[in-house]
């Protein structure tokens, strides 16, 4: 049998607030296999957005690991992490986080500076991540030009230009209406499905965890049962 | 690859009333700087420029200046027959003895009167000037009153032109001639025949004496001669070096532009910083995003104070600007030593710019040091979460 792609081992996360101790995640163990869409589910304040950091190598755990294709991701420096980031997670924010001085092709563009690609090969990797995304006509256009689906798609396709090992989004549809979520969830399905990438999505909505492949509860930082069922499939 | 630097210029720009008033409180401390700094660099060039290494200056001993100085005629007569003296077509030995006297003259603009510095001399004075040229008028002639008046001080005071005359006591004093003296102190001059000066103003001993030797070896030979003359008792040294002595007055000047440009720089770096910090204040989620997009602390750090440094050196461009125009502006002050009227043109040099540029450089990087530090250090998650 092959290697999950991300192995979370016994994982926890403890933040201090003020004098109290919140233990957002409690020893959570978790398979993410190669090609899998994951949907993390739960209440507020169960630790899905915390999980989901430790995974994109932007938090680290307090104890425990995650690793992702054999890398345990807590050893590495500040700066390989960064490094780490770049060449294997795309990021997608609920806030959609496009630099708000920069056009859609620049946004796209930026993690790409940070390879070794020539500036004509940047500009070739971001147009077609921007098609992919279908927004090849939309290519000068600023962030406030743009509709919330628009500017969600342009942030999809800037996580997907480096061609990361994994895709996450936090609850990437959290500012949509019903028909721009639609779009975009229906573009990170045909992402999983067709292109093979490996997505963990953290979600409120039952609708749009239902384009995943699997769903994984959160519960006061802890796996919920039906997630441990996950597991075994 | 570092962070493009058309993020900092759109994000400047984004902010650009801001921007450009920290620009321009920085380009303000740059143009006094370079103002202040122009001022001295024009006195020192007057300075430096006038004096011949060959020519000798020499005064009584104990003197700084000219016009403190008393030389007795039978002194004259004793250094005219020194060794090593170069001497004219005629055989005659290029001594020139001259009377240093101060005019109270009226300005033109009506601000008011200076004392205007004297030169009573004879043609050997003028053989001894080359870079004096007369450029109207005639040259005056001895017995009759006349006088020739550098451009500069005809430009700058009353009844100075030629045909015009001015007094001085119960003299009179006709202008016949306006003479160019290439920027030198003798810019700042009034010559006059020595033989009326001493009768008119009713001296019976001259100032200095100025003298040429063959070369900067004979005027060293000549000067150890004169100085070892026990019945001279005189100081003598090289008319160039008598005026870079001068210079010493453009020392407080440059002292003060220094002075003024550092505190006012204090307050204009504390504006950049004060700008950069709203600036990254209101950008902390975009400098998070960039992290998880994958740049370094180092990548944001550099960034950012990259930022700072850009605006103040737009504000170092602006100060230029500002302070071009004085270019060449001629001026005057009261000199150290004479007292009297100096005049000489404010010189915005390219080195004078760069260092204002480098100056607003390093209000920039002082402005942006702190701010960038803040940004680049803040964790991830934390930057992140920001409004
Ligand atoms: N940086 C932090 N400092 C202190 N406490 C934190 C921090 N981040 C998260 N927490 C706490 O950890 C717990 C889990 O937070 P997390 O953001 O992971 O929840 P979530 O499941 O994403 O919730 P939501 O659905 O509201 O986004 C919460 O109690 C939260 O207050
Ligand atoms: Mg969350």
């Amino acid at each position: 049998m092959q290697t999950p792609m991300v192995q979370i081992r016994a994982l926890s996360r403890r933040f201090q607030q003020g004098d109290v101790e919140v233990l957002a995640l409690d020893r959570v163990t978790l398979d993410i296999a190669e090609g899998d869409f994951v949907a993390l589910m739960g209440p507020s304040g169960s630790g899905k957005s915390t999980l989901l950091h430790i995974i994109a190598g932007i938090d680290r755990p307090t104890s425990g690991q995650c690793i992702v294709r054999d890398v345990d991701v807590a050893t590495l420096s500040e700066s390989a992490l960064a490094n780490w980031r770049n060449s294997h997670v795309g990021f997608v924010f609920q806030t959609f986080n496009l630099i708000p001085v920069l056009t859609a092709l620049e946004n796209v563009e930026l993690p790409l500076l940070l390879t070794g690609l020539s500036a004509a090969q940047r500009r070739a990797h971001a147009e077609a991540a921007l098609e992919l995304v279908g927004l090849s006509d939309r290519l000068r256009h600023l962030p406030r030009q743009l509709s919330g689906g628009q500017e969600q798609r342009v942030a999809i396709a800037r996580a997907l230009a480096t061609d990361p090992t994994l895709l996450v989004a936090d609850e990437p549809t959290g500012n949509l209406d019903a028909r721009a979520a639609q779009d975009v969830l229906e573009l990170l399905e045909v992402l999983n499905r067709e292109a093979g990438k490996t997505i963990v999505m953290v979600t409120h909505d039952p609708k749009a965890a239902g384009h995943a492949r699997r769903i994984v509860r959160l519960e006061k930082g802890e796996l919920s049962p039906d997630a441990a069922a996950g597991l075994a499939t | 690859m570092p962070i493009p630097i058309r993020y900092n210029l759109r994000s400047l720009r984004v902010r650009w009333r801001l921007s450009l008033a920290t620009a321009l409180g920085i380009g303000l401390v740059v143009a006094v700087f370079v103002m202040v700094m122009a001022l001295a660099q024009g006195l020192n060039a007057t300075y430096v420029t006038t004096g011949d290494p060959r020519n000798l200056l020499v005064l009584r001993q104990g003197s700084t200046a000219e016009s403190n100085s008393q030389i007795m005629r039978d002194e004259v007569t004793r250094m005219r027959y020194t060794e090593g003296i170069a001497r004219d077509a005629h055989d005659v030995p290029l001594v020139s003895a001259e009377i240093i006297l101060l005019v109270y003259l009226e300005r033109r603009d009506g601000s008011g009167g200076a004392n205007v510095l004297v030169r009573g001399m004879k043609s050997a004075g003028l053989a001894l000037r080359p870079q004096a040229r007369l450029v109207a008028g005639r040259m005056l002639a001895p017995g009759r009153r006349e006088c020739v008046v550098s451009q500069r001080i005809a430009d700058r005071f009353s009844n100075c032109q030629v045909g015009e005359s001015f007094r001085s006591g119960a003299t009179e004093w006709h202008v016949v001639g306006i003479f160019d003296a290439a920027r030198t102190a003798y810019e700042s001059e009034i010559w006059i025949d020595s033989d009326e000066a001493r009768a008119v103003f009713r001296r019976d001993f001259f100032g200095s004496v100025l003298l040429r030797t063959d070369g900067p070896e004979g005027a060293a030979t000549v000067k150890r001669r004169l100085e070892a003359d026990r019945m001279l008792q005189v100081r003598v040294l090289t008319e160039s070096d008598y005026y870079k002595e001068q210079t010493q007055m453009a020392g407080p000047i440059r002292f003060m532009g220094g002075f003024l440009a550092v505190v006012m720089s204090v307050g204009a770096a504390f504006a950049a910083m004060n700008t950069m910090y709203a600036a990254i204040g209101a950008r902390t989620r975009e400098i998070g995003t960039l992290r998880v997009l994958g740049f370094r602390r180092r990548e944001v750090y550099v960034s950012l104070l990259g930022e700072s440094v850009l605006l103040a050196l737009v504000g170092g461009v602006l100060g230029c600007l500002l302070a071009l125009p004085l270019n060449g502006v001629a001026t005057g002050t009261i000199g150290w030593n004479t007292f009297a009227e100096v005049a000489f043109e404010f010189r915005i040099t390219p080195g004078l710019m760069g260092k204002g540029m480098l100056f607003a450089l390093v209000m920039g990087v002082l402005g942006g040091l702190l701010p960038a530090r803040m940004a680049a250090r803040k964790p991830v998650l934390d930057a992140l979460r920001a409004a």
